[in-house]
């Protein structure tokens, strides 16, 4: 395989950091499923967070908007922060961190509402309903939805394209105006061309907001994100099951061309352990 | 039966396949013996189950016309040997009963079943509402009824509220029952995506799951209605027995369509005959039109309409 050029060049200084971890670890239950993840996630870019399927990309990102507390079972240790605050500190209220950090998930979730409803949904949940059309079509232009739906606010969500909403629930998330938006494999159920808009979207986006996106698809981490981070799967200590690790964070083009980490190397080019 | 070979323009030729097994019609012996034989049982089981509906319906809407008109409606129950068709009473009565026991059921067994599907889940507490509401199913209506007389009729006294009672216990367990298997059908894809829009969880209950369960819930709260509405045996000893209208739910004995059902089928005259019948389609038609008011009122208030 060849290494696709990044599309970004990184900044020359290290940006200001959005989110950071250190010494991050989930439990599931008493088994570890992901050990010690330090890094930082810049402001203002999109971060990508690539490995092998069951590596626990989904499980750290969903350490960000502590979506991890409703999943029975799971413990969050070490530290995470968003700017200087500390999102597992006691006082913190994760409903409200969830406003401020978004979450797209993997398969487009639609509510079983109008387009419209969809969007106004989380609006309506933060009491920000003065201007609400112009607020709904605002978010819709933003996810370059407005045009294939402004004839169709009110028709059902589920009547859309896969690829349509997959974009409605980035307007649904944006609407809120959170801060940093969080993106678990959000093509993996969408075809090429799809995959294309969602792409040129998040390009869009990153002015605006911290973009962090789980991929699988090296492509796309390549074309699309500016720093990318490499979890995989390891088997150590006494346990036979494998726990997740951070290999390699790095701007996206330096992590492609020069991998620092053999596995890294082997992951990108198409090799494997 | 032939197989067509589809005709293209072809640069190699295609390869020919036998395609004897392809068709269907060409099915080994015992197959096709098989399938005709599971075909007519399909067919016999539906008829067979459609038959008794079919006569009940026929039976009780030939017979029951007859008792039709205004006095039916408007009039007292007329005594045994009458050929009077009053059953007005016994409409109110079921009117009343039913409703107010759904009242007191539906709303109580939905939260029951939203604790269970979205708080209590595999907890311990919910394992033992749980057992209980299936433990409440298996009683006998009868015993209901005996168990509302010794806490309420003996202190109280019969009314239709006491009937009501009785037959708000039998709903219960069904709505909470059926509820809870209709908010679990609920994604939880649907859940995830309000909560990680920074929504509270019971906002999240609120406006996500109890919209997209409402159909289901509307059709398991039904099912108990219907039921309920049909009910004898326990009403036999919580509502008493009055010839006239009793509107008042809280105070004095009253009557119910089953229990004329009941009277007039045992008595041995024709126009007590007829006043059964005339009560049996009435009861019919009163479920119908619950129902379908129901349905009409879901689909208005159902999150996802396609238009
Ligand atoms: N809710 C859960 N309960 C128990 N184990 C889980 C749960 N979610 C994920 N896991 C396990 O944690 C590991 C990492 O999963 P995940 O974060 O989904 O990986 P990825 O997104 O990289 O494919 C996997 O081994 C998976 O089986
Ligand atoms: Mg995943």
């Amino acid at each position: 395989m060849t290494v696709p050029a990044a599309l970004h060049v990184p900044p020359t200084e290290a940006p200001p950091t959005a989110l950071a971890t250190e010494g991050l670890g989930v439990y599931y239950g008493d088994w570890l499923a992901v050990d010690d993840i330090t890094l930082q996630v810049p402001r203002h870019h999109i971060t990508a967070f690539i490995g092998p399927s069951g590596c626990g990309k989904s499980t750290l990102l969903r350490c960000f908007n502590r979506m991890n507390d409703l999943i029975a079972g799971a413990r969050v240790v070490g530290r995470v922060t968003y700017g200087d605050v500390d999102l597992y500190d006691d006082r913190i209220d994760p409903v409200q961190v969830r406003r401020r950090i978004g979450m797209v998930f993997q398969r487009p979730n639609p509510f079983p509402k109008s387009v419209y409803d969809n969007v106004a949904y989380g609006l309506r949940v933060h009491a920000m309903t003065e201007d609400l059309d112009d607020r709904v079509e605002d978010a819709l232009r933003r996810a370059a939805l407005w045009d294939d739906v402004k004839g169709a606010l009110k028709k059902s969500a589920l009547a859309l394209s896969g690829g349509q909403q997959q974009r409605l629930c980035i307007a649904r998330t944006i609407a809120v105006e959170p801060d940093i938006v969080l993106m678990d494999e959000p093509c993996s159920a969408l075809d090429p061309i799809a995959t294309g808009r969602i792409e040129d979207l998040m390009q869009e986006l990153r002015r605006d907001y911290t973009i962090l996106i789980v991929t699988h698809n090296m492509q796309q981490a390549a074309r699309a994100s500016d720093y990318a981070a490499f979890l995989t799967t390891e088997v150590d200590g006494d346990g036979d099951r494998r726990r997740g690790k951070l290999v390699e964070f790095a701007a996206t083009n330096e992590l492609f061309t020069h991998p620092q980490d053999p596995r890294t190397e082997n992951y990108i080019t198409g090799r494997f352990g | 039966m032939s197989v067509e070979t589809p005709t293209r323009p072809a640069a190699a030729p295609l390869p020919t396949y036998d395609a004897t097994d392809l068709v269907g019609a060409r099915l080994s012996a015992p197959r096709r013996y098989k399938n005709r034989v599971a075909t007519a049982c399909v067919w016999a089981s539906v008829i067979l189950a459609l038959a008794p509906l079919a006569l009940v319906i026929v039976l009780v809407v030939k017979n029951g016309l007859d008792a039709m008109g205004v006095e039916f409606f408007t009039g007292n129950i007329p005594s045994t040997r009458s050929a009077a068709t009053g059953m007005g009473p016994a409409i109110v009565g079921t009117l009343i009963v039913t409703a107010a026991a759904t009242v007191m059921a539906v709303p109580l067994g939905v939260l029951a079943a939203i604790y269970l599907s979205e708080y209590g889940r595999d907890g311990k507490v919910a394992a033992t509402v749980r057992f209980l509401a299936g433990v409440m199913t298996g009683v006998p209506s009868i015993v209901m009824g005996l168990f509302v007389y010794t806490i309420w009729v003996l202190n109280f006294g019969q009314s239709a509220f006491a009937g009501a009672l009785a037959l708000a216990c039998l709903m219960l367990p069904v709505v909470i029952r059926s509820g809870e298997e209709m908010l679990r059908l609920v994604p939880d894809d649907l859940r995830n995506a309000s909560l990680a829009l920074g929504t509270r969880k019971s906002r999240m209950i609120r406006t996500v799951v109890v919209p997209s369960a409402l159909p289901g819930l509307t059709s398991g709260s039904l099912l108990a209605v219907a039921r309920a509405a049909g009910e004898t045996a326990p009403l036999l000893f919580t509502i008493g027995a009055i010839q006239t209208f009793n509107p008042n739910l809280f105070a004095g004995t009253n009557t119910v369509l089953p229990i004329q059902i009941y009277n007039g089928a045992l008595s041995p005259f024709e126009g007590a005959h007829t006043r059964a019948w005339g009560a049996a389609l009435a009861l019919i038609a009163i479920v119908l039109v619950f129902t379908f008011a129901a349905r009409l009122v879901t689909a208005r208030l159902s999150t996802d309409r396609h238009r």
